[in-house]
């Protein structure tokens, strides 16, 4: 008995995680129209989601702003995270404190006061609107990993590459930069996914002229979930798994 | 001035009057200095007298308020830390962490261009110099902290640079350790012929290896000479207290004859011993220093020739450093025990007699500080 119950809540807990995605993945490849009966092996739902053009088309806009999100919050943040960590400055302290408020503050506060800031700048909901959203919400995140991993650098490694003979930029690029690379690549990748599946701030900045995923799936719940958004999960899943595959080969090739 | 020049075209470093301040508190105070080519020069002097300050001067790395530094006659002042011919060893050592040992020592030659073949084989070359043959492609985090050691020299010496400062590279290995690689720095310092330029707080590292010596304190150098006449002949009670161990015997002069001092003790006792300040008269306060080597004990009943009474405290075992603790005149004091049989047998309380050479007692003006 009691060599089994951890195993058994072992067993119920990694279920309740893993149930319900198991659950969409097998339906996803369901032959059932009304979706919640086993009706045979299919990929009907995958053709049906390559045909449904709007949906292509938000998906792809998804990565694409996901993927300038990411790479724009990384390097603001990178360079954010380096200055507050190398120099001294007035101001530091209220700078260090405001990205911790951004991070702790509701989505649907910062949702609001950028929607308000937006529209009082007058720009045009759309690509621009959800881009520079997305790079505020992820910035923080970026900013404290790369700081975390700027506190155990040896500050004398920088001399001894100028000591060596490196300019200022080739040390950055032989030294500091492969240091916090590790913690460069976690900040991409937390924004990349913050910014994919995000759908409060999204909601109030998007605008007609660019429909993202989230916000497409979130409609489509309203009116009656089709199977095809199951395989739209399935295909989500699938990437990434596969990016935070790539990501532990990258960290633990470079840890060597 | 003519000295001078003749000084700079045989020194691998001089600096002229250096001055580096921090607000109102100099951290380098008008220091001088010229290291002929070739040799060993250590800076001593305890944490916070300003060593590592001008260390940092020398590679680059801060700039000095007033002063020059030449480098084989040329100013140095204001040309960037990547484009002096100095070299430094990090008191952490500074080891590139994601990089072979290969790629840390490659790292300098790449900057100077050089081809990759030359590279690898100069890598192995200094390797091999440097005790560590084939171990190219080992990372810094699994070698041993001596290793490590000779990883971060070898990465400067492959450069061949005109200077190599050491900033206390010593430090963090154990006693053991640390004692062999004192002797191997020796070794490689003449093996290589570069001048190295050396800090440390720790007075026997800069006597076993060096040729000259420079007491530091307070942004001052008290006294720049060989470790044997530092040590025979200390010009200030700083140095006399700081370097090796010594006896300080604080009293009064009474005469002072062809330069050699009578001090009054607090309890009446005389001693004597080679006045090492140019003005000492009579009345003065000064204070004695005896090496625990130059003293020897012997039984009170010998009279005649002065001696200073003393009362046991503790015998300090410690094989060829054995020592006794005594106290005279209120005063501590520590005498070597020599380990051939030629020592009394010594017990707590006992009270004996103190002699010693006056020519290796040095008696300086002024009270303790």
């Amino acid at each position: 008995m009691s060599r089994w119950l951890p195993k058994v809540y072992l067993a119920l807990v990694y279920g309740l995680l893993y149930l319900p995605i198991l659950v969409l993945v097998v339906f996803s490849f369901n032959r059932s129209r009304t979706g919640y009966s086993w009706d045979g092996l299919s990929l009907h739902w995958y053709q049906s989601l390559f045909n449904n053009h709007a949906m292509v088309q938000a998906m792809w806009n998804s990565l694409w702003l996901a993927l300038a999100a990411a790479t724009v919050s990384t390097l603001i943040g990178a360079l954010t995270a380096l200055a507050l960590h190398r120099y001294r400055f007035r101001g530091k302290r209220v700078l260090n404190g405001m990205l911790f408020v951004v991070m702790m503050s509701p989505e649907i506060v910062l949702a609001i006061s950028l929607l308000a800031l937006f529209l009082l700048v007058g720009l045009q909901l759309g690509f621009v609107s959800l881009l520079l959203a997305h790079v505020t919400f992820c910035l923080p995140f970026v900013v404290i990993t790369v700081m975390a991993r700027l506190s155990g650098f040896d500050e004398r490694l920088p001399e001894a590459a100028r000591d060596l003979g490196a300019s200022e930029f080739t040390m950055t690029r032989t030294v500091l930069i492969p240091v916090i690379a590790p913690a460069l690549l976690a900040g991409w990748l937390l924004g990349f996914t913050l910014s994919l599946d995000d759908v409060v701030v999204s909601t109030f900045v998007s605008g007609p002229s660019y429909e993202i995923l989230p916000l497409r799936i979130y409609s489509m719940v309203r009116v009656g979930l089709k199977p095809e958004v199951n395989a739209l999960g399935t295909l989500l899943l699938v990437c990434s798994l596969m990016m935070l595959m790539l990501s532990q080969w990258i960290l633990t090739r470079s840890k060597r | 001035m003519a000295d001078a020049n003749a000084a700079t075209e045989t020194a691998d470093l001089v600096c002229d009057r250096l001055v580096r301040r921090f607000g109102d508190t100099r951290a380098v105070d008008e220091i001088s200095l010229s290291v002929p080519a070739g040799s060993f020069f250590s800076i001593l002097g305890p944490s916070g007298c300003g060593k590592t300050t001008l260390l940092r001067l020398l590679a680059g790395f801060d700039r000095p308020d007033d002063g020059d530094i030449l480098i084989r006659g040329e100013r140095m002042n204001e040309v960037a830390p990547n484009r002096r011919p100095v070299n430094m060893v990090f008191q952490h050592l500074a080891l590139f962490p994601t990089m072979s040992v290969a790629d840390n020592i490659a790292y300098g030659l790449k900057r100077q261009k050089v081809a990759a073949p030359e590279r690898r084989r100069r890598i192995a070359e200094v390797l091999e110099q440097v005790g560590l043959p084939g171990m190219e492609d080992r990372n810094p985090q699994q070698l041993s902290g001596g290793q490590r050691q000779r990883v971060a020299l070898a990465r400067c010496l492959v450069l061949r640079p005109t200077l190599l400062l050491l900033d206390e590279p010593l430090g963090a290995l154990d006693l053991k350790l640390r004692e062999q690689m004192k002797v191997e720095l020796k070794h490689l310092q003449k093996a290589f012929g570069t001048t190295f330029v050396y800090i440390t707080h720790d007075q026997s590292e800069a006597m076993v290896m060096s040729d000259q010596v420079a007491v530091m304190r307070q942004g001052r150098f008290d006294q720049v000479a060989s470790p044997e006449t530092l040590y025979r002949h200390p010009e200030t009670p700083f140095v006399a207290g700081f370097v090796g161990d010594n006896n300080c015997l604080a009293g009064t002069v009474v005469a002072q004859d062809d330069g050699q001092v009578t001090l009054d003790l607090a309890d009446g006792s005389r001693v004597r011993g080679m006045a090492a300040s140019p003005d000492l008269q009579p009345g003065q306060p000064a204070q004695l220093f005896v090496r625990p080597e130059s003293l020897s004990l012997v039984a009170t009943t010998a009279a005649g020739e002065a001696a200073l009474p003393a009362q046991v405290v503790t015998t300090l075992f410690d094989g060829a450093n054995s020592r006794v603790e005594l106290t005279a005149a209120g005063q501590v004091l520590f005498a070597r025990l020599p380990q051939d049989g030629s020592a009394p047998s010594l017990d707590a309380g006992q009270t004996l007699a103190l002699q010693w050479q006056p020519s290796l007692a040095r008696v300086f003006a002024g009270a303790p500080a």
